[in-house]
């Protein structure tokens, strides 16, 4: 039972907003110590694992090339491009971004957008840009909840699709478990079996996308 | 064969760039905090292979204390203002989208043609990790046409790189570490004993309470582990093979599926997912570090009870 104090660290230690990378030291020291495991070898077997998964670190390379495209203006030209489009409202226009990334990643296309590659430099400045085209200049409360929907609106997209691609991480994962638990199954079944689920997810953040539109509306009309 | 291996020179050489930089930037007080996280970051790609398991341990104690100790600032590397970029839209106007362009072009590229090319009976690129090395490619080929296309000075692509690195800041190290983190979880056994904890504990003799403590407990325990990959040996071995598949007969293929998207409703509400949640909250410049998980918790858990259903509904036509 004691091993689960490491749980509660990392409950607490984000509840209390103590800097995360400390909480996620101590805790991993609270989980190795309470297994019987020494100091020392917590720090091997902690400093082993940062290194295997070095790969998840790297896809900050995209960073140089997404700061020099801002640098020459990008977001201001997102900004400015969806105000031309007069009738394009940010509930339908992020319903369409939503769209995009879960067919895309249905078909394997996992990377071809993402929080640094796309959100930053032009979807969130186009979903802004679509808000402001309505209701003027917009506040920095409005600013960030459009902002914070966007990024959303990416996971949602992303997670609610990825599955339906039969030779992505977890669809191997759940292959390779049931077959050493003696269950074989096609990937292909596993994929089928997302659609439903995928479905759901479209309609219900497509909802609360419109809902979120009708929102801000009011919000500039109050 | 382009490996990993060559990625990781990659990025070695931009994080030590980013460090040297950091470390001449007279507008950041905390300069030096700055250039040896992002120099401790470039010793892990560079050497990490060459450091040992408890070298790897020290480096990760060290971001951990310059993070904790509050040593990051932010830098300010020279940039265009907020007018300047307003006159150079005009002026480059749709080509601006051109580099942002290449890098789905040129991954969709790798993972589609290069990811199955073979040249003389070896592959290209290891086809285990043709995704972050086609990222990688494409970073380099649209770092060049920007610089062709919109004639930015030579510097612009670390000195940038930079100043979005500093706006992520310590947040930019959270995905790895908690990745490391799962694995002393799993080497302690956390994941078992939760497993066995539910299963102790709530009596799953109804079929409608089975589906239910599966779908929910798969994301609980990924809001615990931060990772539905995490959950979903754990939640199936407990309850999804025994009581759902071999119990009540449910096809195997629906309660894995929907099970693993269940897992997925977690990841989207828990600050243990840093990459999807906050780290995005960091980038877009958000001063709430939760703001993302609060828009997606409204989604979430309406989709998770649509999750039973399915699960409930589709598993034993």
């Amino acid at each position: 039972m004691l091993i689960l104090l490491g749980v509660a660290t990392v409950v607490v230690g984000f509840a209390v907003r103590l800097n995360p990378l400390l909480v996620v030291t101590i805790a991993a020291f609270v989980t190795g110590l309470a297994a019987g495991l020494t100091p020392v070898e917590v720090l091997e077997a902690f400093g082993k694992a940062f290194n295997e998964n070095r790969f998840v670190t790297a896809a900050y390379l995209v960073l140089p090339v997404v700061g020099v495209v801002e640098r020459a203006g990008l977001q201001e030209r997102a900004r400015s491009l969806i105000a031309r489009f007069k009738g394009v409202s940010v509930g339908p226009f992020l319903i369409g971004y939503l769209a995009f990334r879960q067919l895309t990643s249905a078909l394997g296309l996992t990377s071809i957008a993402g929080h640094a590659q796309s959100v930053r430099p032009m979807v969130a400045p186009m979903a802004e840009g679509a808000v402001e085209a309505r209701s003027g200049a917009l506040d920095d409360e409005t600013r960030q909840d459009t902002r914070a929907m966007t990024s959303a609106t990416d996971n949602i997209g992303l997670f609610f699709g990825e599955d339906i691609f039969i030779a992505i991480g977890s669809i191997l994962l759940m292959v390779g478990f049931l077959a050493s638990s003696g269950i074989v199954i096609e990937p292909l079944h596993l994929s089928m079996w997302a659609i439903p689920t995928a479905l759901a997810a479209f309609v219900l953040h497509a909802g609360r996308l419109l809902l979120f539109d009708r929102r801000l509306r009011r919000r500039a009309g109050a | 064969m382009i490996k990993l291996s060559a990625v990781y020179i990659l990025s070695g050489l931009v994080f030590a760039a980013f460090a040297v930089l950091s470390a001449l930037d007279a507008n950041n007080r905390k300069r030096f905090g700055n250039a040896v996280f992002w120099g401790l970051v470039a010793l892990s790609y560079l050497a990490g292979d060459r450091l040992g398991d408890l070298g790897n341990g020290v480096l990760v104690l060290g971001l951990a204390a310059v993070a904790g100790l509050g040593l990051l600032g932010r830098g300010q590397p020279v940039t265009t203002s907020p007018e300047e970029r307003k006159a150079l839209a005009e002026r480059f106007g749709e080509k601006l989208f051109v580099p942002a362009l290449t890098l789905p072009v040129v991954v969709a590229f790798g993972v589609l043609v290069l990811k199955p090319l073979e040249i003389g009976g070896t592959h290209l690129l290891d086809p285990k990790q043709a995704t972050p090395i086609s990222l990688a490619l494409a970073a380099i080929i649209a770092v060049g046409v920007a610089l062709i296309l919109l004639r930015q000075p030579p510097i612009s692509p670390l000195q940038e790189g930079r100043r979005l690195m500093d706006t992520v800041g310590w947040a930019a190290m959270l995905p790895q570490m908690l990745a490391a983190l799962g694995a002393i979880f799993a080497l302690a056994g956390v994941g078992d004993l939760v497993g066995k904890l539910v299963t102790d504990w709530i009596p799953m003799d109804a079929r409608l309470t089975a589906v239910a403590v599966y779908c929910l407990g798969m994301a609980g325990f990924t809001i615990i582990m931060g990772n539905a990959f995490a959950a979903f040996p754990v939640m199936t071995a407990g309850i999804g093979l025994p009581i759902l598949i071999h119990r009540f007969g449910g096809d195997p293929a629906v309660v894995a599926s929907i099970g693993m998207l269940s897992g997925f409703c977690g990841t989207l509400m828990t600050p243990l997912a840093a990459n999807f949640n906050l780290v995005p909250a960091a980038l877009l410049e958000l001063p709430d570090r939760y703001a993302v998980i609060k828009k997606q918790i409204p989604t979430a858990l309406p989709l998770l009870i649509v999750n039973v259903v399915l699960m409930y509904v589709l598993a034993f036509r």
